[in-house]
C-alpha cells in the first residue's frame, strides 16, 4: 500500500513529463477503451521506450485506458496520452462501444449486456 | 472473435455507502484505482503551462471489471466520495449504460448530490437501498418519497456484499436505460 502511494506521489511531481507536457490526446478515448497492441506493436516492442513498452506489453490481452492507468500508476490523462500516441503510430488499437447519438450504448448493445448479466 | 466491446456502468453515492464493497462483489479482478487530475475550475483549466501558480486536485477512483461471454466487458466505476470531485463525474457518465445511485437508509441526505447530479444530466439510473447488516430500515417506497425521485426511476432493495443481489442490481439498471432507450428513440424530433 505505502509503496503504490510512493509510486503515485514521486509521478505526481511532473505527472506530464512523460508526454513531453501534453495535456491533450490527440483521441480523445473514454477511460473504458479498450486497448490492444497490434502484431506490429508486439514485433517492435525492444525498441520502445520504458512506458510505451509497458503498455504494449500490458495489452497484449485488451485492457482499458483505466488499467493501463492503474497498473503503470500513472495519471488516467497522461496513460490517455501515451497511449494515443501509440495508436498514430499502429503499435496498439483501441476499441469503444458503438454509442447513439446521445452518447449512450445503443439497444441491441443493451440487450447483449442484459443477456451477459443474466447468464452470470 | 472478433473485437471486444467495453461498457461502463456509474456506482455512485454518498461516502462509505458500500459502492467499493458492491464492485468487489462482482469483479472478476481485485478492484483497481486509477487517478486523475485536474486544476481546479475556478482557476482556469486548459492553460497547464503555468500549473505551479495553480492548485491541482487528485481524485482517485476505484473501478472492476466483469467479462460478458467473451466479446463484452463491463467496467464498475465508483464514483469519488466527496461532492468537491463532482468535476470529475461528467467524464465517468459520458458513454455509460447508466448509474446506481447507492443508498444507506441511514443517511439518505449523502445520497442527494448524486441522484441530483444524475437527473440533470439525463444519465438512466436506479436507487438502490443498501441493505446494510442485512437489516433494510426503510421501505423503498419511503426511500422514494424521501428522495422524491421520479417515478419512472426504480427503487430496489440491493445487498452489496453479494453477487447475485448486485447482479440482479445492474440487470434492473440495465433494463431501465433500454426503457429509456425506447422511450426516446420513440419521441418526436
Amino acid at each position: 500500500m505505502t509503496e503504490e502511494t510512493d509510486a503515485f506521489t514521486s509521478l505526481r511531481v511532473r505527472p506530464y513529463l512523460l508526454t513531453r507536457g501534453r495535456t491533450r490526446s490527440v483521441v480523445e478515448l473514454p477511460m473504458e477503451a479498450l486497448v490492444q497492441s497490434t502484431p506490429d506493436g508486439n514485433s517492435r516492442l525492444a525498441s520502445l521506450d520504458h512506458e510505451r513498452q509497458r503498455i504494449v506489453r500490458l495489452c497484449t490481452e485488451p485492457q482499458s485506458i483505466a488499467e493501463v492507468s492503474a497498473h503503470l500508476k500513472i495519471h488516467l490523462q497522461v496513460a490517455r496520452i501515451l497511449v494515443g500516441d501509440l495508436v498514430s503510430e499502429g503499435l496498439v488499437a483501441t476499441h469503444t462501444a458503438p454509442t447513439q447519438t446521445n452518447e449512450r450504448p445503443d439497444l441491441r448493445l443493451l440487450e447483449r449486456v442484459l443477456d451477459g448479466l443474466q447468464s452470470l | 472473435m472478433s473485437n471486444p466491446i467495453p461498457v461502463k456502468i456509474v456506482v455512485a453515492g454518498g461516502f462509505a455507502v458500500g459502492k467499493s464493497t458492491f464492485v468487489s462483489s462482482i469483479s472478476d479482478i481485485d478492484p483497481l484505482t486509477t487517478e486523475a487530475a485536474m486544476t481546479k475550475v475556478s482557476e482556469g483549466v486548459d492553460d497547464l503551462g503555468d500549473a505551479t501558480s495553480k492548485k491541482s486536485t487528485t481524485v482517485a477512483m476505484d473501478f472492476g471489471r466483469v467479462s460478458l461471454g467473451q466479446e463484452l466487458v463491463l467496467y464498475l466505476f465508483g464514483t469519488p466520495g466527496q461532492d468537491r470531485f463532482h468535476f470529475m463525474w461528467d467524464e465517468l457518465v459520458r458513454g455509460a449504460i447508466g448509474a446506481v445511485v447507492l443508498v444507506d437508509t441511514g443517511r439518505l441526505e449523502h445520497c442527494f448530490p448524486a441522484v441530483d447530479y444524475m437527473e440533470r444530466a439525463g444519465v438512466p439510473f436506479i436507487v438502490a437501498v443498501n441493505a446494510f447488516d442485512g437489516v433494510l430500515r426503510h421501505h423503498p417506497d419511503d426511500v422514494r418519497e424521501a428522495l422524491d425521485v421520479p417515478s419512472h426511476v426504480p427503487v430496489v432493495v440491493t445487498d452489496a456484499r453479494h453477487k447475485a443481489a448486485v447482479r440482479d442490481t445492474l440487470v434492473n439498471l440495465v433494463r431501465h436505460a433500454m426503457a429509456m432507450s425506447q422511450a426516446t428513440s420513440q419521441a418526436p424530433a
